[in-house]
This record gives C-alpha cells, sequence and structure tokens, in this order.
C-alpha cells in the first residue's frame, strides 16, 4: 500500500519563560492510504503536538518544527511556505477537534463553517456550496439537515455538534483526517454512535484517518496500528495486535495494565508509579527509565533505538537487545490484553 | 420580543420618574435661590419674583405642579432668561453637543478598535507596545489635559484650527478629539483583550485547519466574536462622554448642553439645571435600550433567547 504520510525524525519544540520545552522529541511513523493509525499515550506525551506540526498549526510564534520531515504524497510539509499550507489544510488534510462546544464557530451559521471550506477549496459557488453542505449534514446523520443549515451552533447538541464538526472536516475528501480526541468529551452512547459514523465515512471515502485517543478499547475498536507515545517519542508501534497481544515495551505494558476492562474481577489496577519527565530538561538514556520496574542499568545511559520485532512491530526498549535478560510482562497485565482482546472481538466481528 | 421592549419602555419612564423626583428634592436642598445673586433687587421685588414663579408656596405643591407641568413635557422657565421656556433654551442648545458626542464617540471607537485590533495580531511585537502606550496615556491623562494642549499647540502655534467658539466643521474638530481620545483608548484595550483571546479559541484553530487564511481568520472569524461583548461598553462610554461635554464644552467655549448646565448651576437657575438633568437621563436610559437591543441583534445566542420568550 502506498504512503500517505511520511514522517521522519519530527523534532517540535516550545520558547518558554524558562527554557526550550523538548514537546516531540524525534518522532518517526507513516500512514498508509486507507488505514487508522491510532495513537496513545499519556497526557502531555506529545500527540497533540505532534498532529498539530503535522498540519502546521503550532501556536505562533513560540512553537516551532525544529527538525525532521513531513513527506505527505512525497512533499515535505515541513518546507512548504504558509500559503501552500493554507491550501492543503481542509482540503487535503483536515482535523477533528476534542471539544465540539468550543471548535465552532458560536457566530456563524454551521452551513457557512461547512461551505467556507468548499468556496475555498473547490470553488463552488455559494449554492452549490449549501446543496453540498446539505448533502454533507446528511452523511453524519443530522435529521433535517436543510433546516439545520442555516441553524447556529448553540442550537445544537455536544454530538451533533461534533457531527458537523465531522462534516466540516470531510467537505472537501480530505486524503488524511486527524482527529484528536475526538469522543472524550461526549457521553458513552453518542462516542459509540460517532465512532461508527467515522467508520463507515472512512470505509466510503477510504480517508486515511490518525486518531489520538486515551481509551485502549476505542484503539481496539477502530484503528489497523498503534503508536504509543511517552515524552515526545514513539516508543512501541506495531499493528493493533502486536501491541495488544505482544507488547514489548514496560510503558505499553503499563498502558495496557492500568487500562479497566468489562471483565477484569479484581478491582485493582496497575498503575504506571512517578510522573512523566520534564521535557525542559530531559533526562539522559531512556526517558521511561527512572519510572520503569524492569530499568536495565543501560537504559539510565543511553538511549535505546528502536528494535524490530516483527515485520510490523518495532519498540524501543534495551530489553529486546540480544544480550538483554528475558523478561515477561506482569502476569496482571497478561491477564487485561486477554480482557481488552475480548472488549475489542465484539465491534470488530460485527464488521466481518 | 414587542412584548420585551415595552417592558423595557416601562421601567424607563419610572426611571425618569425617579429621577425628576430625585433632582427636585436636591435642587431644594442647594443653598440660596435664583436671587441670591441679585442684590440690587427690593425685598419687595423679591417677593413678587418669588411669588411668579411659585417658590413661596410649600415644596410638596411645587413638587406637585411640577410633575404636572413635567407630564404635559413643559420643563418650565428659565430664571435666568426671563420667560423662556427651558425646553427651547435646551434645543437650541443641543445641536453643539450631539455633534461634538457623536462625532467623538464614532470615531473614537472605530479607532480604537482598529488599533485594539493591530495590537491583537501583532501580539507583543512593537504595533502592540506602541497602542499599549497610547491606550495608557488616553485612558490616565484627563481629557481636559489634552484639550489645553491641543489649544495650545494645533489653534495656537500652528494655527491649523480655530482654537474655540462654535462657528462650523472646523469648530468642532479639536473638542471632538479631545473628547474622543477616552473612548479610543479604552475601545482599544478592550478590542485588544477580547480578541486575543479569541485568536486563541478552538473554533479560530479550526477556521485555520479549514485552510482559511490569515486574513479571514481575523475579520471573518475574530472580529464580530470580539466585537460583541465591545457592545456592552459603548453605553457607559457615551456617558462618560456626556458628562465628558460638560468640562469640554467650557474649555472651547462651545454653546451646548454642558456648558449651559454649568452656567446654570453658577446661577441657581433650577428649572435649567433639572431640565438639562433629566434630558441626559433621558439619553442615558435611550442609549441603554437601544445597546441592549443591538446586543440581540448581533449577538445569535441571544436572539433566540428574546426570540423564544
Ligand atoms: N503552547 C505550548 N507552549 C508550551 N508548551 C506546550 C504548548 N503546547 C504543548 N506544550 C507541551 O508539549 C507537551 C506535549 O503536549 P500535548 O498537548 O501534545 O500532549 P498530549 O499528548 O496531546 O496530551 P493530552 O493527552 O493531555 O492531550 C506537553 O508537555 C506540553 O507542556
Ligand atoms: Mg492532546
Amino acid at each position: 500500500m502506498e504512503n500517505m504520510l511520511e514522517v521522519k525524525n519530527l523534532k517540535v519544540s516550545f520558547d518558554t519563560h524558562n527554557g526550550e520545552v523538548q514537546a516531540v522529541r524525534g518522532v518517526n511513523f507513516n500512514l498508509k492510504k486507507g488505514e487508522t493509525l491510532a495513537i496513545v499515550g499519556e497526557s502531555g506525551s506529545g500527540k497533540s503536538v505532534t498532529t498539530k506540526a503535522l498540519m502546521r498549526l503550532l501556536p505562533k510564534p513560540h512553537g516551532y518544527i525544529k527538525e525532521g520531515e513531513i513527506l505527505f504524497e512525497g512533499m515535505d510539509l515541513v518546507k512548504q511556505s504558509n500559503k501552500q499550507m493554507q491550501k492543503l489544510r481542509g482540503k487535503d488534510i483536515s482535523m477533528i477537534f476534542q471539544d465540539p462546544m468550543t471548535s465552532l464557530n458560536p457566530t456563524m451559521k454551521v452551513g457557512n463553517q461547512i461551505m467556507e471550506s468548499l468556496i475555498k477549496h473547490q470553488k463552488m459557488s455559494r449554492g452549490q456550496a449549501k446543496k453540498r453542505a446539505i448533502e454533507l449534514l446528511h452523511l453524519v446523520q443530522i435529521p433535517n439537515p436543510e433546516l439545520r443549515v442555516n441553524q447556529f451552533p448553540h442550537q445544537f447538541s455536544g454530538g451533533m455538534r461534533q457531527r458537523v464538526v465531522i462534516a466540516i472536516a470531510l467537505a472537501c475528501n480530505p486524503k488524511v483526517l486527524i482527529a484528536d480526541e475526538p469522543t472524550t468529551a461526549l457521553d458513552v452512547t453518542i462516542q459509540a454512535e460517532i465512532l461508527d459514523l467515522m467508520k463507515d465515512i472512512q470505509k466510503e471515502m477510504d480517508t486515511s484517518i490518525i486518531f489520538i485517543t486515551h481509551d485502549l478499547g476505542v484503539v481496539a475498536n477502530v484503528a489497523d496500528r498503534v503508536a504509543v507515545m511517552y515524552a515526545g517519542k514513539i516508543v512501541e508501534i506495531g499493528s493493533v495486535d502486536d501491541v495488544f497481544y505482544n507488547p514489548k515495551h514496560p510503558y505499553t505494558w503499563g498502558l495496557l495494565g492500568s487500562m479497566p476492562t468489562l471483565d477484569s474481577e479484581e478491582a485493582e489496577l496497575f498503575a504506571i508509579p512517578g510522573t512523566p519527565p520534564d521535557l525542559l530538561n530531559p533526562p539522559e538514556g531512556d526517558a521511561f527509565s527512572s519510572r520503569n520496574q524492569f530499568a536495565l542499568e543501560i537504559d539510565f545511559k543511553e538511549e535505546p533505538p528502536m528494535f524490530q520485532v516483527s515485520e510490523t512491530h518495532f519498540a524501543a526498549t534495551w530489553l529486546l537487545h540480544e544480550y538483554a535478560p528475558n523478561i515477561e510482562p506482569p502476569a496482571s497485565v497478561k491477564k487485561r490484553m486477554r480482557g481488552i482482546a475480548s472488549t475489542a472481538s465484539g465491534p470488530k466481528g460485527d464488521e466481518q | 420580543m414587542a412584548r420585551y421592549i415595552m417592558q423595557r419602555i416601562f421601567y424607563l419612564l419610572i426611571t425618569l420618574f425617579l429621577i425628576a423626583t430625585i433632582s427636585f428634592f436636591l435642587m431644594k436642598l442647594l443653598p440660596g435661590t435664583p436671587l441670591t445673586a441679585e442684590d440690587k433687587l427690593s425685598e419687595e421685588q423679591r417677593e413678587i419674583i418669588l411669588e411668579k414663579y411659585g417658590l413661596n408656596d410649600p415644596e410638596p405643591i411645587q413638587y406637585v405642579n411640577y410633575l404636572g407641568r413635567l407630564v404635559q413635557g413643559d420643563l418650565g422657565i428659565s430664571f435666568q432668561f426671563d420667560n423662556r421656556g427651558v425646553t427651547q433654551i435646551l434645543m437650541n442648545r443641543i445641536g453643539p453637543s450631539a455633534q461634538l458626542g457623536v462625532q467623538a464617540l464614532v470615531i473614537g471607537t472605530i479607532l480604537g478598535i482598529l488599533l485594539g485590533l493591530l495590537a491583537a495580531i501583532n501580539h507583543t511585537g512593537f504595533l502592540d507596545y506602541g497602542s499599549t502606550f497610547v491606550a495608557v496615556m488616553g485612558k490616565s491623562i484627563p481629557s481636559f489635559v489634552f484639550a489645553g494642549l491641543l489649544q495650545y499647540f494645533v489653534g495656537v502655534k500652528l494655527g491649523w484650527l480655530p482654537v474655540a467658539l462654535w462657528d462650523g466643521f472646523e469648530y468642532s474638530i479639536l473638542p471632538s478629539i479631545a473628547l474622543m481620545i477616552f473612548p479610543l483608548a479604552t475601545a482599544a484595550r478592550f478590542t485588544r483583550t477580547e480578541m486575543l483571546e479569541v485568536l486563541g479559541s478552538d473554533y479560530i484553530t479550526t477556521a485555520r485547519a479549514k485552510g482559511v487564511n490569515e486574513l479571514g481568520v481575523v475579520f471573518k472569524h475574530g472580529l464580530r466574536n470580539a466585537l460583541i461583548p465591545l457592545v456592552t461598553i459603548i453605553g457607559p462610554l457615551a456617558v462618560s462622554l456626556m458628562t465628558g461635554t460638560l468640562v469640554i464644552e467650557q474649555i472651547f467655549a462651545v454653546p451646548g448642553l454642558g456648558e449651559q448646565f454649568v452656567s446654570s448651576v453658577m446661577t441657581n437657575d433650577f428649572p435649567v439645571i433639572m431640565g438639562t438633568t433629566l434630558l441626559f437621563a433621558f439619553l442615558f436610559v435611550v442609549i441603554i435600550l437601544i445597546i441592549d437591543l443591538l446586543y440581540g441583534v448581533i449577538d445569535p445566542r441571544i436572539r433566540l433567547a428574546g426570540g423564544d420568550k
């Protein structure tokens, strides 16, 4: 399959009063046509910053791409002018945000907000754009789209607004859709509806999706591949099966262990001890070493490279080095892995 | 909506009634009579005049008479200019004041918005600090200081514009500028703050993510949202201009309401004082009402709430 997006050694920093915050410290991944890549990781691990950098929407002037390449269909987005990026945004790459209550302009009619990118990118007349906006509202399953198109955001519920945001993002059939926790702010039933909607639309349009979430159940439900981020780096990446059934990085073990599952009898969850490192002065060696109960001596001195586990599966931990002792994930984590697998099998089974 | 407006007009009348009452009794508390300054009058002449204007009646009677005339739109007769109705005096005076007030408010607010906008777009840049400086100066230096400076430099030194008096548009320029500094500074600070907040909000990121260019982001998505709250300070600004005219008209010898008011206070001309007070109060409540209605027009969230009820 062809690569829509190739991210190579991406580094993003923020200049703050206290110095340079290295929010993203060398991220590599690619995104194939029509696939969904989930990015998971603790708060502050750099998920949002990575995706904002892809769209070159970092807050100016203190946030900037320090190094690296973002190849979109072979074209390096890091080197594009602002004008060229404006042509790309909303047309080739779109974004859905976390909070539907604040991500729509409160004083602009919903229809106009959808029409804006149609008029800009597809050179439609207002009449054509309005027709298309109604179709899009219909596509995202908003009842009475002819009426709704003339309403303002405050006349919509949270779930409805997120559908509008999705309609805006999909207006020009983007090749890449970035969804930054699109369901976190919604209640559980609405969450499921929005996820189903996104899956349907993806199938129809063959869009590539980057999906950021904290919910590993959602990952199992929607993603083809998963990238686990920690302190501005991807520490493990692979197919959902690779990462959920055969996790290699102790941080991934921690994440899986800390996730509640439907059929876990014991109340006690595995919590990762300590706090993430200070990105103003990232520690020497593996950034996770101080919280890692399985850390080796070398973890405190040298950063591990990406070790290849299988054709699709990579992890950055010294445990995969040929001289490393053979360490298995803790039993409680193994148990959870099975639990997550069973929650995931329901929705996945439906699709077949 | 119509019901809402009727209700507001009803409250407006009550407010005016209260102000008329309060100003009437405050007048009575003032020391002296309109004749205090006239020491050439004999005791008898005084009696005749007090009798003629009903000033010998008990105060409750005076009050009822006053209200009765007020309801008919009669503000009474001036003591100072014999036999001229207060209404007529105020009518002659309102023109220059209104012109100064409107010029200062409209131009000052527009310039302030532009200045605030530039500051927000150029956040922490040269323009931002420049406009902050202008705004702080404008808010902290009283308008009569500006008036004096303008008269001296532009009027006397450069001789570009008349120093004082009222005889055509060019006479209104300096007093308007002196008056507009405050609304300009206030609007600039306010617009800057609001705009910075709006530009940092999520829907602006959404707009950028759609590929909207910077101009569109600022004007199409930003400005309207930033200006809605500005409407709320226009009312208080207009009021501050009304009080500003008291001083500025005096300095520039503009024959407006403010100057009339000050000279009436000097001569204890009760009917004119009360008439001017009532007129100011009336303008004030009407402006507030208009602003409230305007707010509903430009903010769709409020429009709906009003429409439902
Ligand atoms: N505007 C900013 N200025 C300075 N530092 C920032 C800024 N935005 C993000 N950061 C830093 O970048 C790091 C990564 O933030 P990011 O928002 O990408 O986290 P995240 O993984 O998306 O977390 P969450 O799950 O909470 O959304 C954080 O340590 C944060 O402090
Ligand atoms: Mg985030």
